[in-house]
C-alpha cells in the first residue's frame, strides 16, 4: 500500500531561477504567482 | 526543517524549505518523526514494537518506508536544508521599485466604529479629503518610481473613499488616460463600509475596480454592536442590501467581504455561515488587533476557542464545496502548485519598500496603520522617499530579520509577518506579535489540510 503521497507544490529552490520578478501583486491583515 | 501535524483524518508533513507537502499514513508519520534522531534499526524496533501486531506491518515493509523517506530527502522534498538566507540579504539591495499606493482619498468617515485602527478615519489628525491634483501627483509618483514594473496597484483607502468619490473617479481616469504611454497597467481596488454604494458608484466599480473589499462583520447583531453610526444606531440594515446589488452586479466576482472578529464573537465562523447564507461567497474574517485593554480584545483564552473555530471552518468548506455551494476564504486560499517564489516568501508584503500610504496630503508612510505615527513619515509624493533610515529598516525587516522566527516552521508562509501588528504590539517592526502568530499557524495548517483533503480525494476519483 502507499504510505506517502506527495502533492504537487511549486519547488522553491527552483524558485531561486524562475522567481523575483516582482509582477506579483503586494499582500497584506486590501503571502502564503504561474511559475 | 519538516511540520508534522494530524488534522481531520489526515496526516500531514510539510518540508519548509523545498515546500513540499506530503500525505502519510500513521506508520510513516511515526518513521519521519524518528528519522533525524535514531538509527535505521532502532526505528524497525521501535515501530514494530508500536505497530507489529498489525498484518501490514512487517520488517521489510517498515524499512521500504525508510528507503522511501530517504529517496524523498535525495530528491530535495523532505528534510532539505535552509539555502536561502544569502538571499535575504541581496534583498536589502533590490526591490527599490515603487509598485503600489494605498491612497488615503477621505481622512474622515460617516461610521463610528469602535475598533476603528484608523481612530474613526482620522487617523489621530485632521480630518481631509485628498485633492484631485494631489491624487493625480500621486500616480505620477507611482509611474516615475516603479521603473520597469509593469503591473502597478492603487487601492482607495480611507477613512471611507467613498466621501470623496468624484476625486476617486478623477484619480482612475487620469492613470487610464497616461497609462499605455508609460507601459503600465493599474489595477484599482476600493475598501468601503458600503454606506455610500449607489448606481454610480456600482457601475463605475463594475468597468474600473478589479476589487472591492466591502466591510461586514457577520450577523446583524454582531456587526451593529461595533459598527454604527455617529447616532449609535448600527449600520447592518443600511449596508447588506447595497452589498447584496453591487455583488450580483459584479457576476459575484471581484469582491470579498471582509469582517472584524473581536472577544465578542469569538465564534465567528456563524459570522462567516452568515455572510455565505447571504448569498456572498468571497469571505475573509480577520482578528481584531487593539489594545489589551479595550473590551472587545482577544484574550489567551479565546486562543483554543479560535482554533477549533478555524477547524470548524475548514471541515465545513470542504462538506459545502461538495455540495455545490462553496465559498472562499481568505486565509485558505493558497495556490500550492503557483505559489509565491522564494524571494517573495521571504520579503513579504512589501510595505515600505515596494508599497506605501498616501495621506490626503501626500505624506508618505509605510503602509496604511502607520499613518499618524509621525516617527514613521518617509516623505512625500513631490520629494519623494527622504527618510531613508526608515526606508532601510523596511528593507532589512525580511523573515530572516527575526531570531524568534529561526526554527518556526511556518517561516516561509508568513514571511516574518505584518510589521504594523510587530511595530504595535512590541514597539520594534522586526519583533514578533505572537498571538497573531498562533493564529496564522492554524490557518496555515488548516489551509493546507483543504488542499491535501482535494488532492487525495482527486487521486481516489481517479483511481475508481
Amino acid at each position: 500500500m502507499k504510505r506517502i503521497t506527495t502533492i504537487e507544490t511549486r519547488d522553491l529552490k527552483k524558485s531561486m531561477e524562475n522567481g523575483g520578478c516582482g509582477e506579483c501583486q503586494t499582500s497584506c491583515s486590501k503571502v502564503a504567482c504561474k511559475n | 526543517m519538516v511540520h508534522q501535524y494530524k488534522l481531520n483524518g489526515y496526516n500531514i508533513v510539510l518540508d519548509v524549505y523545498s515546500g513540499s507537502v506530503h500525505c502519510v499514513d500513521d506508520v510513516a508519520y511515526d518513521i519521519i518523526q524518528l528519522f533525524c534522531t535514531e538509527e535505521k534499526p532502532a526505528i524497525v524496533e521501535r515501530i514494530m514494537e508500536k505497530y507489529g501486531d498489525r498484518d501490514d506491518v512487517t520488517k521489510a515493509e517498515v524499512e521500504a518506508v525508510i528507503e522511501d523517506i530517504e529517496a524523498l530527502k535525495a530528491a530535495g522534498k523532505l528534510f532539505t536544508d535552509d539555502v536561502f538566507e544569502p538571499k535575504a540579504t541581496e534583498l536589502k539591495e533590490r526591490h527599490t521599485e515603487i509598485k503600489a499606493l494605498c491612497l488615503h482619498v477621505a481622512h474622515t468617515c460617516n461610521l463610528n466604529c469602535s475598533y476603528c485602527f484608523a481612530s474613526q478615519g482620522h487617523f489621530n489628525g485632521t480630518d481631509g479629503l485628498m485633492s484631485l491634483e494631489t491624487g493625480k501627483r500621486a500616480i505620477d509618483f507611482l509611474i516615475e518610481n516603479s521603473k520597469g514594473r509593469h503591473n502597478l496597484e492603487v487601492d482607495f483607502f480611507g477613512g471611507e473613499p467613498l466621501m470623496n468619490w468624484e476625486v476617486v473617479k478623477g484619480i482612475v481616469r487620469y492613470a487610464r488616460s497616461v497609462e499605455k504611454a508609460h507601459d503600465k497597467n493599474f489595477r484599482f481596488t476600493l475598501t468601503t463600509n458600503g454606506v455610500g454604494i449607489d448606481e454610480d458608484v456600482i457601475d463605475f466599480a463594475n468597468k474600473e475596480m478589479h476589487n472591492v473589499v466591502l466591510s461586514l462583520d457577520g450577523r446583524k447583531e454582531v456587526h451593529d454592536r461595533l459598527r454604527r453610526f455617529t447616532d449609535g444606531s448600527g449600520s447592518y440594515d443600511v449596508i447588506v442590501p447595497k452589498f447584496k446589488r453591487l455583488v450580483e452586479s459584479r457576476g459575484g466576482k471581484g469582491y470579498y467581504m471582509r469582517g472584524t472578529y473581536t472577544h465578542n464573537n469569538v465564534d465567528f465562523t456563524n459570522d462567516i455561515f452568515h455572510m455565505a447564507d447571504l448569498g456572498f461567497t468571497e469571505l475573509s474574517m480577520e482578528p481584531v488587533v487593539c489594545s489589551p485593554d479595550d473590551p472587545f480584545a482577544l484574550t489567551e483564552e479565546d486562543l483554543p476557542k479560535l482554533f477549533e473555530q478555524y477547524e470548524i471552518l475548514a471541515k465545513e468548506m470542504i462538506k459545502r464545496k461538495k455540495e455545490g455551494r462553496g465559498f472562499t476564504f481568505y486565509h485558505y486560499m493558497i495556490d500550492l502548485t503557483h505559489g509565491p517564489c522564494i524571494y517573495k516568501r521571504i520579503s513579504g508584503c512589501g510595505s515600505g519598500t515596494e508599497y506605501f500610504a498616501v495621506t490626503p496630503w501626500g505624506d508618505l508612510y509605510p503602509c496604511h496603520q502607520f499613518v499618524g505615527d509621525e516617527s514613521y513619515r518617509m516623505g512625500d509624493i513631490w520629494q519623494g522617499v527622504t527618510n531613508e533610515e526608515k526606508r532601510r529598516e523596511f528593507k532589512l525587516c525580511n523573515v530572516y530579520a527575526r531570531e524568534e522566527c529561526r526554527d518556526c516552521w511556518a517561516r516561509l508562509y508568513c514571511s516574518g509577518g505584518c510589521a504594523a501588528n510587530a511595530y504595535h504590539a512590541t514597539g520594534d517592526i522586526r519583533g514578533v506579535y505572537e498571538y497573531g502568530c498562533e493564529l496564522f499557524k492554524k490557518r496555515m495548517e488548516c489551509a493546507v489540510m483543504i488542499q491535501v483533503a482535494e488532492s487525495m480525494e482527486d487521486a481516489e476519483e481517479k483511481a475508481r
